[in-house]
């Protein structure tokens, strides 16, 4: 599998992987066509502007290189950046920080990208709880 | 350390087979159908390894048909009897473990007018012979069933199989390019043997078919009629040269031994599977909760050479039939990775590997969800 260098780079050393001792918010999703399986947990709190900001990240991911390096690279991206700006995040963002993806793994990144969602609409379904 | 054990995929080639090669490409070179001296050396060069080729499988020297390797064979033995018994019946029986190059040979004459019944294996990856017999109609020409397995090794009973067949009066392939000089073959069990060199310490490109006296076969690859009119093209002759020696000079060495000292040593690792079967060099793992591609690519970067089977893989994203097969989940699938040996190979590699292993499924189980 013609991987870029970027990929194996961050393959080699993955960041933000384990579950997080305290997190409100869990994005679970999975590809059993492909096997891919991607954990995602946050920890959002909101700063003195009463902005919702994605303090922690982390994942654990059942995958290829692929999804291993998409889940690393986006929980990178994602650490710090406010809930409204995480939302923006795309795919294109993964293969872009990449250096690319092969064809047939364009998938994972995109699996990544539907873990972070599923987690920020955990945390919104979470605190829509919290306020009734 | 640079530590291969991807033998299954093809190996390294042997140095005395690669010394007897090399006088075919550089002074002894001509055509082996020219009518002089020059040819002469290329022909006896042909048929000495074609008597090489012969004994090991207990076949007769005109049995034996070189091609450019187990593909063109597993082609050559299948799409030849389909269509030359075309008359006879439309039915070919197979299984579900099958190399590519069988399955996709089936499955492209499943197009042209053939029917195919895929059979199922147990858990070991055997044949039932009763399910055989059961499959077997009066439209039926050909059986088509691997040897050795290239995945988990099992070997099959080709002397039941066989029997079988010619119970039934249907011709029976087995696709040997694994099994070959690791077990042994007898030819008189089997009407079409596919074999190949570069899996056994010869070069890449050549391979055989054992065709049986009699057997009613169409020529695949039509020409000047080359191999007494079976397969045209211009003999490869330091290939040829090569397949003969690696054959010549085939043992299986310590496979066994270092076979049991992986497999020991990976059963202490928790939540694992292992399941490889009978053939010497093929240790099949499946190390639950980590996915497959992921350990290789760790492997890769420590310099130790493994493969998967499975889904992400390759270049499909299929998941692997075999090992769903023989019962494992498409979690299970998905997390196995093939070892696979040579004579080459040595104590050191495997402990090396060993003493690795469990840090990298450590991290990886850490990363993993399950």
């Amino acid at each position: 599998m013609p991987y870029s260098e970027k990929v194996v780079q961050t393959f080699k050393n993955l960041h933000n992987y384990g579950k997080l001792k305290k997190y409100n918010g869990l994005g679970k999703v999975g590809n059993p066509v492909c096997g891919d399986v991607l954990w995602f947990y946050i920890k959002v709190e909101k700063n003195k502007k009463g902005e919702e900001i994605i303090k922690d990240i982390s994942f654990e991911t059942f995958g290829c290189i692929a999804a291993l390096a998409s889940s690393s690279i986006i929980t990178d991206i994602a650490k710090g950046k406010s809930i409204k700006e995480a939302l923006k995040l795309t795919n294109v963002d993964v293969i872009k920080e990449l250096g690319g993806l092969p064809p047939i793994k364009i998938h994972c990144s995109v699996l990544a990208i539907d873990a972070l969602r599923k987690a920020v609409d955990d945390y919104f379904s979470k605190e829509k709880k919290d306020e009734n | 350390m640079r530590i291969y054990l991807d033998n299954a995929a093809t190996t390294q080639i042997d140095a005395l087979v690669l010394k007897e090669m090399l006088r075919f490409f550089d002074r002894d070179y001509g055509n082996a159908s020219s009518p002089h001296k020059m040819g002469e050396t290329s022909m006896e060069a042909i048929e000495k390894a074609r008597i090489i080729l012969a004994k090991s499988i207990n076949a007769k020297n005109d049995e034996i048909v070189f091609t450019s390797g187990g593909t063109e064979s597993n082609n050559f033995a299948i799409k030849g009897i389909a269509f030359a018994n075309r008359d006879k019946g439309n039915h070919i029986i197979t299984t579900k473990i099958e190399h590519k190059s069988v399955l996709n040979t089936c499955k492209w004459l499943e197009k042209q007018g053939f029917e195919i019944s895929y059979l199922d294996v147990d858990e070991k990856g055997l044949v039932n012979k009763e399910d055989l017999e059961k499959a077997i109609t009066d439209k039926t020409i050909l059986v088509s069933i691997i040897h050795g397995h290239n995945e988990i090794g099992t070997i099959q009973d080709l002397k039941v199989i066989g029997d079988v067949c010619k119970r039934h009066n249907v011709y029976f392939h087995t696709d040997a390019c694994q099994s070959y000089t690791k077990t042994e073959i007898d030819s008189r069990d089997a009407d079409l043997i596919s074999l190949n060199a570069h899996k056994i310490h010869g070069p890449k490109g050549v391979g055989a078919l054992f065709i049986k006296k009699g057997t009613e076969i169409d020529v695949f690859m039509h020409g000047g009629g080359h191999e007494r009119g079976m397969r045209s093209g211009t003999d490869n002759v330091p290939g040829i040269v090569g397949f003969g020696k690696a054959v010549e000079i085939a043992n299986i060495g310590e496979m066994r031994e270092l076979k049991s000292r992986l497999i020991k040593g990976l059963k202490k690792i928790d939540k694992i599977k292992i399941n490889s079967q009978g053939l010497p060099h093929i240790v099949s793992a499946t190390f639950l909760g980590i996915e497959g591609e992921a350990m290789v690519g760790v492997l890769n970067l420590e310099d130790i050479y493994v493969a998967t089977g499975s889904a992400c893989s390759s270049n499909t994203l299929e998941l692997d039939q075999t090992l769903l097969s023989i019962g494992l989940t498409p979690q299970e699938a998905n997390s196995t990775v093939r070892f696979s040996l040579s004579r080459f190979s040595t104590r050191k590699e495997i402990d090396r590997v060993l003493e690795i292993l469990p840090k990298i499924v450590e991290k990886l189980r850490k990363i993993s969800p399950f």
